[in-house]
């Protein structure tokens, strides 16, 4: 009998964990006694982090694309496709273009994030941002088309994928605007949900002085209500207002629709074993990546090893043997803190990130592995 | 900020256990931002920093805690959005 592996999502951690598979069980493939089937709704597999370059015009949204078919092992079969529910009782998934439900013995969810800024009144017409193709492509036009003014970035939801990228962007801008000499043209300010300027203490305390060494404005404790794109105003539950010329906001998050309708977790997030990564309450199902809830933040070298994890308890389990990888929260996040600086950390559930002093170097080694991510995905680094 | 075991009846409940700071926070802002002036939130959370986190913020947002308990291993925080 063959045994099905079911991933649903073919982002980073599904790719690196269908990759991972078929070599750990290229015998059993061979031998007809296991197929994977990783299940996407679009054709291409996207990097996301290339949007952060979008914006600035360093880089087109077609550099974070490939079709899935060339990221993905041949022994892999894809289905184009996006998978609504689950029969947990007969062990199927539901599909929304095929009439055939598909079968799963082992089920692997990998549905990410999606954005939501319909959330906040105001915020879908006038908040530009960085998080998806076209709304970098359109922040690049908003930034090229003004010559001064104020503007907000502001970070609206957490949790939301990459907690570095909008200190990044924050960083970034007020280097680019230095750069072309216009920096005194502009005024920038970065708002935060909570008391501090990130949700993890050690990176709040690393960032602070920086943002107010380089002029940058600080509301914290700003959790934006409503945006008013006429008057062009931001205003917070807290009641503070503030008047922007260009907002730049990081939009409410929530997991795919699919999580809610199979009945895996709220908010489309999927509760597991922060270590096991099994669904709690679920049978034969794991949860990978930004749609876990692990407490590690939402990014892509997370769902990385996340995956392998995942990869080397689902071919224990398939031979008969006790799964013993467990994930201890390791996740590791190169930070932009300008055009041409960057810094490293690497934490996990008992190690709190520790910034380095930025560096040239660091910056290359950022876009060194953004150009290497495509070996990354398809398991050969 | 008040310390009880008293009997609040709560409209819904955030279940934070287990999400390290500032999660219950931020879980709790999702949950008054869906719900309608008035409405009771039972916030359940064991993240140590929950209880003066949470009374700072609704004093800021000009939402009401109207009491905290310690339940041993975590704290339930009932706030009333205004
Ligand atoms: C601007 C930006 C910068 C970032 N920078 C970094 C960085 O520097 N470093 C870092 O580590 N991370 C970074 N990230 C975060 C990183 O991109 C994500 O954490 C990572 O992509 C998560 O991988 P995933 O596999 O969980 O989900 P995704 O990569 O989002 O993949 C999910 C896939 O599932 C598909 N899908 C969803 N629902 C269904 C369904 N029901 N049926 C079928 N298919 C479905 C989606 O279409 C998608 O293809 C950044 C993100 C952004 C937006």
């Amino acid at each position: 009998m063959t045994e099905h592996i079911a991933i649903v999502g073919g982002g980073t951690g599904g790719t690196v964990l269908a990759n991972t598979l078929a070599e750990k069980l290229d015998a059993e493939l061979a031998a007809g006694e296991v197929e994977i089937t990783l299940f996407n709704d679009d054709e291409d597999h996207v990097y996301k982090p290339v949007w952060l370059y979008v914006a600035f015009g360093q880089r087109e949204p077609a550099d974070g694309r490939r079709p899935l078919r060339e990221v993905v092992d041949d022994r892999v079969t894809i289905r184009q496709d996006y998978v609504v529910d689950v029969d947990y009782e007969r062990k199927k998934l539901e599909l929304v273009d095929a009439i055939d439900p598909a079968p799963y013995d082992k089920l692997v969810v990998a549905t990410g994030a999606q954005l939501e800024p319909e959330r906040v009144p105001g915020l879908a017409e006038a908040g530009h941002h960085f998080y998806s193709e076209e709304g970098a492509q359109a922040l690049r036009d908003g930034l090229l088309g003004m010559d001064g003014g104020h503007i907000v970035l502001s970070v609206v939801g957490t949790p939301h994928m990459c907690p570095a990228a909008p200190l990044e962007f924050t960083f970034m801008i007020d280097d680019w605007l230095r750069e072309r000499g216009r920096r005194e043209a502009f005024d920038i300010t970065y708002t935060y949900p909570i008391m501090r300027v990130h949700g993890n203490e050690h990176i709040a305390e690393w960032a602070d002085p920086r943002l107010r060494e380089r002029d940058i404005g600080i509301e914290t404790m700003f959790n934006a209500e409503a945006v008013d794109p006429e008057a062009q105003t931001i205003t917070s539950m807290e009641g503070t207002e503030l008047d922007y010329d260009l907002l730049v906001a990081i939009p409410p998050h929530t997991g795919s629709d699919f999580i809610e309708s199979a009945g895996l977790g709220d908010g489309g997030w999927v509760d597991v074993d922060k270590h096991t990564l099994e669904a709690v309450g679920f049978d034969d199902v794991y949860a990978i990546g930004d749609a876990a809830k692990t407490g590690v933040p939402k990014a892509g070298s997370a769902a990385h090893y996340q995956a392998n994890v995942v990869a080397q308890r689902l071919a224990s389990e398939l031979r008969g043997q006790p799964a013993t990888a467990v994930y201890g929260g390791k996740t590791i996040c190169f930070i932009e803190t300008g055009m041409d600086n960057a810094t490293f950390v690497e934490f996990d559930y008992e190690r709190p990130p520790e910034p380095s002093e930025p560096t040239r170097a660091m910056h290359w080694s950022k876009l060194a592995y953004n150009e290497s991510y495509w070996l990354t995905a398809r398991g050969l680094l | 900020m008040t310390t009880s075991q008293n009997h609040t009846e709560a409209d819904t409940t955030v279940d934070a256990r287990g999400a390290t700071c500032p999660g219950p926070l931020m879980d709790l802002i999702s949950e008054i931002r869906a719900v309608d002036t008035g409405t009771v939130i039972a916030l359940l959370s064991d993240a140590e920093k929950s209880p003066t986190e949470v009374q700072e913020w609704a004093d800021e947002s000009g939402n009401e805690v109207l009491d905290i308990a310690d339940k041993g291993d975590h704290y339930r925080i009932h706030v009333t959005k205004r």
